[in-house]
């Protein structure tokens, strides 16, 4: 850094400003604060917004100006739009289709990143300095590049309007899989060398070391693969747009869109009770482990070399 | 490469693949396989594609470069107009982003109580992004009623015909790109508490103030996370899709017709597949040009720890 170039001078002095306080608080932290609030005004309103919408009864729709919050809230709208609104569609199907692919996918998420990042990180074969800076290639692949072949592949096998497209890949590293597999090789190489040697020694194999060893000592590394995951999966649209869009094999994301018809208006107090019900659920995943979203950014974002 | 320690104790010559190497090809096989059946092959396959007039049913022809001619001599009419909407997206996007997660940061990076409740604050819409948030937010620049446009006749501003509108369609898409901050929030998160605290304290020895710290202290030590962030936001941003497919389904006229979401209704409408492989392998090399000069420019304005600027960036 260029900084701290000038010889020290023999009494540094660093001038401490006084600065005015309001309160015990001192202006800038004020301002700090100020701008915080409301800037997560801003960013939280959209979300308060559509819950907002979601309560409001029929006739406070039309409503111009808008209340910003309802004057005769109502959990009607909950009930309408997910069972009855849209008579040909089971909700209840959509949802334990939406909690299988989610729940499916994340445990292929922890299989392949697991298993495939204990590869990289602990065995040194042949061809390994070659194959990891491919993994880590896929991660700028456009996904479209692959998208049309392997929808005439998944076509072939005849697994359209079904969930298999969504759900196998994963089980191979594939499609975001690269990243999970980044996450577990850095962790492990975080793990000394001296928990597999002992165990080594006692004559235990790979697998052994992977399955008694690493992995008790990666939970944290597998919990913020399990909180990613489910949020990807979750709100996952292109794919179960493509290979899923059937009425009994779809997915939440795909159901909001059924509300929107052409040339017809679409009832926005239901739509955004079932956005609401779509966004819920990650959010509450994200609240409780907030903080391994933030591990899996620290973990895998920078670490240089 | 390491050779097995069992094949030099056993002075057997050595075989091409060691036992090691064959428990690590084991040990990476999931992704092996699924590299080479549903990314690699696929890959190669939509090169090959794109040189054919594939429509999925009937007989198919090998076209040559055609498709890619097409795009360019003007018998496609839509792809330069999706072009132009995903690079205006980008230009906007990918630093709007940075400026908006940057300033989010600094503002999180001092050391309180409530700065993880501000941080959940600002992290929950990237969390949330999705079909549901998409059709909230055409709710919100909706032109009767919306959220934004009643706040503005409140303010006394005039109203914007947002989404109907050649000029304001994209800016609004844009917004709820802006919206997504969080993501790119918290890696110069990480990145601003990783700066040592060393080096702002030599920076007061020598006098400077809080801005000269940002610029000549700050600044620097984030451009890893910076470059990070702009490299994946680009490639991010010329694939985004469910906001332009939900909200305004590429219109007004093209203005917000994203190239994926045109790449999306040549093969999945028009069933023209070839034509849509075609696509695909530009969007990939465009992609490729962008990534790769910014990893080149990348030496001059990128400061990695121990390296000097201007000379060979290190490692990353």
């Amino acid at each position: 850094m260029s900084t701290a170039t000038t010889p020290i001078a023999p009494t540094p002095v660093v001038t401490k400003r006084t600065a005015f306080r309001v309160f015990g608080l001192s202006v800038s932290t004020i301002i700090r604060y100020v701008l915080l609030v409301a800037l997560a005004v801003i960013f939280s309103g959209p979300l308060l917004w559509m819950v907002s919408l979601s309560l409001k009864p029929d006739n406070e729709m039309n409503q111009i100006p808008p209340q910003l919050v309802p004057i005769h809230p109502t959990f009607d709208n909950y009930g309408k739009a997910l069972y009855g609104y849209l008579p040909m569609v089971d909700f209840n199907r959509i949802a334990i289709n939406t909690i299988i692919y989610v729940t499916l996918a994340t445990l292929g998420v922890l299989f392949s990143s697991a298993t495939v990042g204990y590869g990289f990180a602990r065995i040194p074969f042949k061809g390994s300095g070659v194959l990891f800076p491919i993994v880590l290639a896929t991660l700028m692949l456009p996904s479209q590049v692959t998208l049309i072949p392997q929808y005439l592949l998944f076509k072939q096998l005849d697994w359209i309007n079904s969930l298999k497209p969504l759900i196998i890949p994963v089980w191979f590293g594939g499609i975001q899989g690269a990243f999970y597999i980044f996450l577990f090789r850095q962790f492990f190489l975080t793990i000394p060398r001296e928990f597999d040697d002992a165990a080594l020694i006692d004559g235990a194999s790979h697998f052994d070391i992977l399955w008694r060893v690493m992995l008790p000592l990666s939970v944290p590394a597998a919990i913020t693969c399990v909180a990613l995951s489910i949020v990807e999966h979750w709100n996952d649209f292109f794919g179960p747009l493509i290979y899923a869009p059937g009425l009994d094999v779809t997915v939440i994301a795909v159901f909001l869109t059924y509300f929107s018809v052409p040339q017809q208006s679409t009832p926005v107090n239901l739509l955004m009770a079932a956005a609401t019900v779509s966004v819920v659920p990650v959010i509450l995943v994200f609240l409780v482990l907030q903080d391994y979203f933030v591990q899996g950014v620290t973990m895998t974002g920078l670490k240089e070399g | 490469m390491s050779v097995s320690t069992s094949a030099i104790a056993s002075g057997k010559k050595k075989p091409f693949l060691t036992r090691t190497d064959l428990l690590g090809y084991l040990f990476i096989s999931p992704w092996l396989v699924g590299f080479l059946v549903f990314t690699l092959f696929p890959f190669l396959a939509s090169l090959f594609l794109s040189l054919t007039d594939w429509k999925v049913v009937g007989a198919w022809n090998f076209v040559g470069l055609d498709n890619y001619m097409h795009m360019v001599d003007g018998t496609d009419s839509k792809f330069f107009p999706s072009l132009r909407a995903t690079v205006y997206y980008a230009a906007v996007a990918v630093p709007g982003n940075q400026i908006i997660a940057l300033l989010l940061a600094l503002l999180l990076s001092k050391k309180s109580p409530l700065i993880a409740i501000f941080r959940t604050f600002f992290y929950i819409p990237a969390i949330a992004t999705g079909v549901g948030t998409a059709y909230l937010w055409a709710q919100i620049f909706s032109t009767h009623g919306g959220l934004l446009n009643s706040a503005f006749e409140a303010i006394g501003l005039p109203t914007i015909p947002w989404l109907y509108s050649l000029v304001w369609s994209m800016p609004a898409l844009i917004i709820i790109g802006l919206w997504n901050s969080g993501q790119s929030m918290l890696i110069y998160l990480a990145a601003l508490q990783g700066v040592p605290q060393t080096l702002y304290d030599a920076a007061s020895v020598d006098g400077a103030g809080p801005f000269s710290k940002f610029r000549h202290v700050t600044l620097p030590s984030i451009t890893p996370a910076m470059f990070f962030n702009i490299v994946l936001g680009f490639i991010g941003s010329f694939q985004v899709f469910t906001t332009a497919y939900i909200i305004t389904q590429g219109g007004p006229g093209d203005a917000t017709l994203f190239y994926t979401l045109y790449l999306f209704r040549v093969a999945f409408r028009d069933l023209r597949m070839g034509y849509a492989a075609g696509l695909a392998w530009v969007l990939f090399l465009i992609i490729l040009v962008i990534t790769a000069v910014q990893l080149l420019v990348s030496r001059y304005w990128v400061y990695y720890e121990g390296a000097t600027p201007g000379a060979a960036a290190g490692p990353r």
